[in-house]
Order: C-alpha cells, then structure tokens, then sequence
C-alpha cells in the first residue's frame, strides 16, 4: 500500500492531546505510524486543519424504512439528482440519498464510519445488502431489541442470563453491532392501540414495564461486555413535557457500571437528546428542558448523548417508534407510511418540513443547540441530526458553524419570524461559548469512537490507528470572518484518506476504498433454553425459518470486521 | 419582444427532454447560442440544434422573449419548463410535462399535450387548444403540493388525474373530464363545462369544482347543500350544491368548518 506524508497542518487530536499544532501524520499500510520512507507521497496541509476521520454515532442509513421513505417519497429525488461523475455513480435523494449518495457525501464531508441506528432483525438481510452498496464508510447496525418478545418475557423475570444469550445470539446472527432500545414496551403495545408514556405504563399481554425493559438490557450488555452501551431513543419522544421521562430513564442507569475491554464508560447512550428535552404541557407553552438534561448528563458519568439538531429543511422522519409517526401523521398531515416487523418492532415514515417561520421549529432547532452547548465534557456529547430525522445528514457543516460561531447563531435568531419566542423559551440567546475546533474533534471523532468501543482503531490520529485522515480549508491561525466559511470548509474537504487509501481530492471522490461492516461476534455460554425458546419461536410465530433468518456469506456481508467479545467467564 | 421560432427539421428517434425550451434559458442569447442549449434524447447527452433550426435571436429577459415552436413537437417533454415570462407558442402537438413548474408568462398549445403538462404550476397562464392528457395541473408524484397559481384553459377534453392536490388557481375544461379530478385538493377551482366521470373530488379538504355536464357517479363523501345560482363567464344558472368529502378532515376558518365545493348545473 502507498505511504503518504501530510506535512505542515494544524493537527487537532483529542486522543493524543493536540491542539492545532503543526505535526506530520504519517500513512502506512493503512494505519498512523511514527514514520515513513523517504518515497513517501507528500500531501501539503499548510495553512490546513488536520483531523481523524469522523465517526456517526446515529443515523438512519441502510434497511427496509430507509428504502420505504425513498419508495414513497419520490419528490425526494425531485431536482436533487447527481450524474455520473468521474469515479461516482449516478446518485439523487435530499433527505434519504441513494446508498451511493449517502457514502460520497459522509466522505466528502471526511466521515470513515458510521453507524446504522435501527436494524430490524428479520430484515437484517436488507439493511446489509443496502450497507454493501453504501461506498467508502465502514459501517455498523445496532439491530433493536426494547420491544422485542424474547426480551419482553425474559426480563418480565429478569433473567438476565438469558437476555445476554439472546443478544448474543442476534448479534450474531445478523451481524449487529449495539443493543438499540426504541420507545422500550411503547412499540409493541400500540399492536393493542396503546403507547407507553412513562417509564413505568405496563406492556400489555407481557405485564412488564419501560423501566424493567431498560435496566435489564444495560445489565445484559454489561454481563456480555459489548464495545457500546445499550444506545437508547426513550419513551415520549417529541411531545411537550417529555423531558421528565427522559430524566426517569437516565436515572435507571444510576448504580450500573460498565464491564468491557474497549475503554468504553458509559452505560447508556441517550439518543437524539434534542428530541426528549421538551418542556411544558402543549405547543402553545412548550419550552425547552436543555438545561435539567445537560444538568443531569454532566453530573453522571455513565452516559453519553448526542444531539439530534433540527437543521430547518425538509426532510423524513423515520423511526421505529411507530406510534409515535402515527401521532406525526395526525400533527401535520403529511403521508404516512408503517413498515410491521413480526415479533420485532414497527417503523413508521412521515415526511416533515421544520419550517423557521413556525415558532416550534424554531424553539425545537435552539433546544438541540443549548444541549451542545450545555454539555461540559465534549468527548460524551456528540453531534448528529439523527438523520434523516432532525435533518439531512449533509447538514452537519451547517449545525458545525452554528455551535462554532454565536454571531450564525445570532444572524439566524434574528430571521426568525418568532424570535421573541425562541429567545423567551430557551436559553440560546444566553449563551456566548463557541466550539474550538479541538472540542470539535472530540465531538465528532474521539467521543463517539469512545463510546462506540473503537477508541484503539478510530477517531484519533495515534500510531497504530486505522488511518482515516481528514484535512479540511481552515486555518486556525485565522480568524474566521464570515461563518459561512466554517460551514464550506467542512461540506467538502479537501483530502480524506479512509484506511490509508486517498479517497476525497479537493472535495471530489477519487476512490471507493476499501469498505468495511463492522459487527461484534460474541462468544457466550450455551443456554440449551434459550436455543429451545429461538427454535419454538420460529416454528411457532415467525413466518419464516430460522436457516432464512441469518444475515451470512460473501453476499451479505462481503468485506466484515468483527469486533471479538468473549463471554463465556 | 423578441421572437424565435424553432422549427423541427430531424425528429428524434426517441423521446426528446427539452426543458431549455422555455424563455428563461433562451433570454439573452442568439439563435446559434440557443442550438448549442443541452437537451437529452433518452440518456443520450445531445443539443437543440440537431433537432430544430432555430431563427431569431431572444429578447434580453424571459419577458421580451417569445418562442415559436414549428413541426411536429409530439415527441418533445417539458417545453417552457420552469417558465416565470414571456410566452412560447406550440403551433402543433406537445409530449409530457409541457408548462411544468411554469410561474409566470404564457403557453398556449395548439394541438393535444400528453401527461403532466403545468405540474406543480405556481402561475402565468396556459391554453391547450386541443386535449389535454392525464395529471393536467397535478403534483409532481409523491408530492402534496399540487398547482398553486395561475390559469389553465383546455378546449377539448381533459384525463384522468387534473388538479390532483390542488392548492390554487384555476383550471377551465371546455370538454369532458376523465376520473380523479381535483382528488386531495385543498383549495383551487375547476369549471368542466362538459361531463364528469366518477370519484370527481374524492379526499377534497377545500377547493371548487362545477361541473356544467353529467358527473356518471357522485362520491359518496359528498353531501347535498341545496341550490345555489352562480354567475359563471357572464351568464348566470342554478346549480346543485354539494360539500365533502365527509370523509377528510376539514379546518375550520373563524369558527366556521370549511368543505370542499361542489356544484352541478340543474
């Protein structure tokens, strides 16, 4: 494999402690190493800031509701087609880009890896067909279990044994990376035409609640030692007042603590935090509840979140909280779509527009920047749109230049049609801090790797690293004039090598790579009953077989890096 | 005005997408500038030129330009795509999406346009001398914001489809309508001054339709309000009144539920 050389930039790696110093990183055989030889290809960062590869913590990339929004929303792709171009494949899509799009743009933005939010288990197939098609970017895909029914009745006698043996077993078979929760029991029991609000309404027919559902699988994911925490989307996502369930579920992560081998701390990892931090009893009153979150978060160690920043577009919601898009569905009456998973988990598609001129929009976009700003340690607060959710992924320069520069953020209160509103029911308008480009780094690099588990392989530049090297058009040494600066620096950059192979150029895709899916194999103990309770479940309900069931082989999963997790002590 | 006058002199084998037709890309440029416009014969990347002989230079602006479209078009899609001045003339037949996404100026076809034609349109105004295909008027597929300006005047008949999402303007058809017109309007108006199918303003939120003919079958959604004597282009007559559909939320504006209009000379 080529060496390479990039001389003169300012670094910013958080895992070594570099603050924009001049330093050379050096390319070999695609990892960091301290030197390279003397025919090394030299790459001149001058006046450039050099970064690891970013990491997504949370975005709904590849699986049957991502293809269903692209199937039914047409006008998605509507004058948002790209041409062939070069090495590029034709793409198109806004909100949800074809898989090709959704690979180029994570690259040319210097993204290596990023994560699948929400795996249905019986279509694991699909999600890793549409993962194989997605260029360049490793990814993962935490399949989801919170309403799952081998956990429901497991944890219903908190047999967290077999739990662990029935995550293990699904992680393996479908090659998932994370235990994902979504609206824990709330899921399952709209199939009766009911929601679970709190984290104490009881599931019907299995008789447990979010609660239980909730500690039993940070246990299981602790007595398995998984690279993530359980990586949870709580219960009254989106409604006024649901801050108060939020504080409820962190707080079952009280007294938990993290059993691995990867460096990961955390036990729980809030999700799209922006979305769960609402204050007040309707959308008249509705304010923000940034600050009792970010409180909590900053108090309690054993969590980790990410933001969900409403980036005002249109975009698609997509989530596997299906009760909740039928609520959506009712609020702006907009096209619904419900993708039923037997056994498993339900996701609805709802296309939405966060128009600024709509003062909740408006409130709703401050809320996700408060919650950035708020949070004290930047390596446990990480920056998403909970694609396609709170917006396109593409936007993330935006949200960058927002939380890097309060004069953008003042410019777009101000063209806010309720600005007194957004100033009156947040705190935005209060804060003057503004994200360096080191805290940056350890938001978007060394923060979700840490808590992904990939702190030894990614997000950081340290010899022995994969090489995933982003060099972007800003200097430091600058003051930057206009923010909008921030936010173009950070679309296109000017170089990203993704495992030592150069793939960006000034911006434009000029390799594929070497795309990898990265799953956790884990190793446990038999359990002859869980293995009886798989087997009488696929005979008895599942309208498939168990030999169809698993995500295997070269077709699926061509080119896989499995993270090793022994269980069985 | 400036006035260019295409005419057709190598017709395509296949489908030709011609949306530089329109004179906001013609505006500013000469009769060799406006040959060398992109245009695309199936996915085959091609120019305007090898399909028309172009004469007369354009006005300035999209306002001081007028185009004359000569020959047989039938196999052109998107003439005045996007259009926001000026006027264009199809001496003849048109394919799809003619006038789509148009926002101002004037289009008139003398021959019968094919599906799509003004999707999506925001404003200016449209004459079909002919017939007008399915989808006239409609959404772009998919979307839920249909025609929301501008005027719409088809002399013969028109397909299945018009007006679907409406949201404003107005669409007049001399003749007759085919199913599905005006479905999931919320706002508009069409006059049919012929015969209506079925399903005629089915999930209709708001909007007008008056039917001068016979509608074949009524939506069961639609419930009779009595008679109503209404002024249509000068001459007044009665007609039944109908609101709906029932079956589709409504909003209510001061306090007053607002219904889909529906009215059928008696």
């Amino acid at each position: 494999m080529s060496e390479y050389i990039i001389k003169n930039g300012h670094v910013f790696d958080p895992v070594q402690g570099i603050k924009g110093d001049k330093k050379d990183i050096c390319i070999k055989d695609g990892k960091i190493v301290d030197k390279v030889g003397s025919s090394a290809k030299v790459i001149d960062a001058k006046d450039k800031t050099v970064m690891a590869g970013a990491v997504e913590i949370h975005a709904h990339v590849a699986g049957p509701k991502v293809n269903l929004g692209r199937i039914y929303r047409p006008e998605d792709k509507l004058f948002s087609c790209t041409p062939t171009k070069g090495m590029e494949r034709m793409g198109g899509g806004a909100s949800i880009p074809t898989t090709f799009k959704t690979g180029y743009e994570y690259a040319k933005m210097g993204f290596g890896v990023a994560m699948e939010a929400a795996m249905p288990p019986l279509f694991s197939r699909h999600v890793h067909e549409e993962i194989r098609d997605t260029p360049i970017i490793d990814e993962g895909a935490f399949p989801v279990f919170g309403n799952n029914w081998f956990v429901l009745e497991y944890l219903k006698n908190q047999e967290i044994e077999n739990t662990a043996a029935y995550c293990a077993w699904l992680l393996n078979v479908t090659k998932g990376y994370a235990i994902k929760v979504v609206n824990p029991g709330g899921t399952e029991a709209w199939g009766w035409g009911l929601n679970c609000l709190t984290v104490n309404d009881p599931v019907p027919y299995f008789d447990i609640t979010p609660a239980e559902i909730v500690r039993g699988l940070m246990e299981a994911n602790e007595y398995l030692g998984l690279p993530h925490s359980m990586h949870i989307h709580p219960n009254n996502l989106g409604n006024p007042g649901c801050y108060q369930t939020t504080l409820d579920t962190m707080k079952l992560a009280e007294g938990i603590k993290a059993k691995n081998k990867f460096g990961r701390e955390q036990v729980m990892h809030l999700t799209h935090s922006q979305f769960h931090a609402y204050k007040g009893t309707n959308w008249g009153d509705f304010e923000s509840g940034a600050k009792e979150i970010t409180d909590y978060v900053n108090k309690n160690k054993n969590i980790t979140i990410d933001t969900g920043n409403v980036t005002l577009d249109e975009t698609t919601t997509m989530t596997a909280d299906g009760p909740f898009e039928h609520h959506l569905t009712g609020l702006n009456h907009l096209k619904w779509a419900n993708c039923d998973v037997e056994l498993e988990t339900a996701a609805g598609v709802v296309p939405y527009i966060y128009s600024p001129s709509i003062s909740v929009c408006a409130i709703q976009w401050a809320i996700g920047l408060e919650i950035a700003l708020m949070m004290k340690d930047p390596m446990r607060c990480y920056i998403t749109t909970d694609h396609p959710n709170a917006g396109p992924f593409t936007r993330y320069p935006r949200v960058y230049k927002w939380l890097m520069s309060e004069k953008a953020r003042k410019q777009q209160i101000e063209s806010f049609k309720h600005k007194d509103k957004v100033l009156s029911q947040t705190a935005l308008g209060t804060l003057d801090r503004e994200i360096s480009l080191y805290e940056l780094a350890q938001m978007t690099r060394a923060g979700p790797a840490k808590s992904l588990g990939l702190a030894a392989m990614c997000g950081g530049l340290k010899p022995g690293m994969d090489a995933d090297v982003a060099i972007y058009n800003i200097n430091p040494d600058k003051p930057i004039a206009n923010p909008d600066d921030i936010e173009k620096a950070f679309s296109r950059c000017a170089a990203f090598f993704k495992s030592g192979v150069q793939v960006v150029s000034n911006g434009e895709i000029v390799s594929n790579g070497n795309k990898r899916t990265l799953w956790v194999s884990v190793k446990a103990k038999e359990n002859p009953q869980v293995a009886r309770d798989i087997n009488e479940k696929f005979v008895k309900y599942y309208s498939m077989t168990q030999a169809n069931y698993e995500a295997l082989g070269h077709h699926f999963v061509p080119n896989p890096y499995a993270i090793e997790v022994d269980a069985t002590n | 005005m400036e006035t260019v006058t295409i005419t057709m002199k190598n017709a395509p084998a296949l489908y030709l997408e011609a949306d530089t037709i329109s004179p906001d890309a013609f505006a500013g440029k000469s009769a060799a500038q406006i040959a060398e416009l992109p245009v695309f014969e199936g996915n085959v990347p091609s120019t305007l030129g090898k399909y028309f002989d172009v004469k007369g230079n354009a006005g300035a602006t999209a306002a001081d330009t007028k185009i004359v479209v000569k020959g047989d078009a039938q196999k052109v899609k998107y003439i005045g795509f996007k259009m926001t001045a000026g006027e264009v003339v199809i001496e003849g037949p048109a394919d799809q999406y003619v006038g789509a996404w148009m926002k101002g100026g004037k289009l008139t076809v003398k021959g019968d346009v094919g599906a799509f034609a003004a999707t999506a349109m925001k404003g200016g105004e449209m004459v079909i001398e002919g017939n007008a295909g399915n989808y006239l008027g409609a959404a772009y597929r998919g979307d839920w914001r249909g025609m929301s300006g501008g005027r719409i005047l088809v002399m013969g008949n028109a397909g299945s489809d018009i007006g679907m999402y409406m949201l404003g303007g107005e669409i007049v058809v001399n003749g007759d309508v085919d199913v599905h017109a005006l479905t999931h309007a919320e706002g508009g108006k069409l006059t049919v001054k012929g015969n209506a199918k079925s399903k005629l303003g089915g999930q209709m939120v708001e909007g007008t339709i008056i039917v001068f003919g016979s509608i074949e079958v009524m939506m069961p959604g639609f419930k009779p309000n009595g008679e109503v004597e209404l002024e249509v282009d000068g001459a007044k007559a009665k007609f039944a009144h109908f609101i709906g559909d029932m079956g589709e939320r409504h909003k209510k504006k001061k306090g007053v539920v607002v219904y889909g209009n529906l009215y059928k000379k008696i």
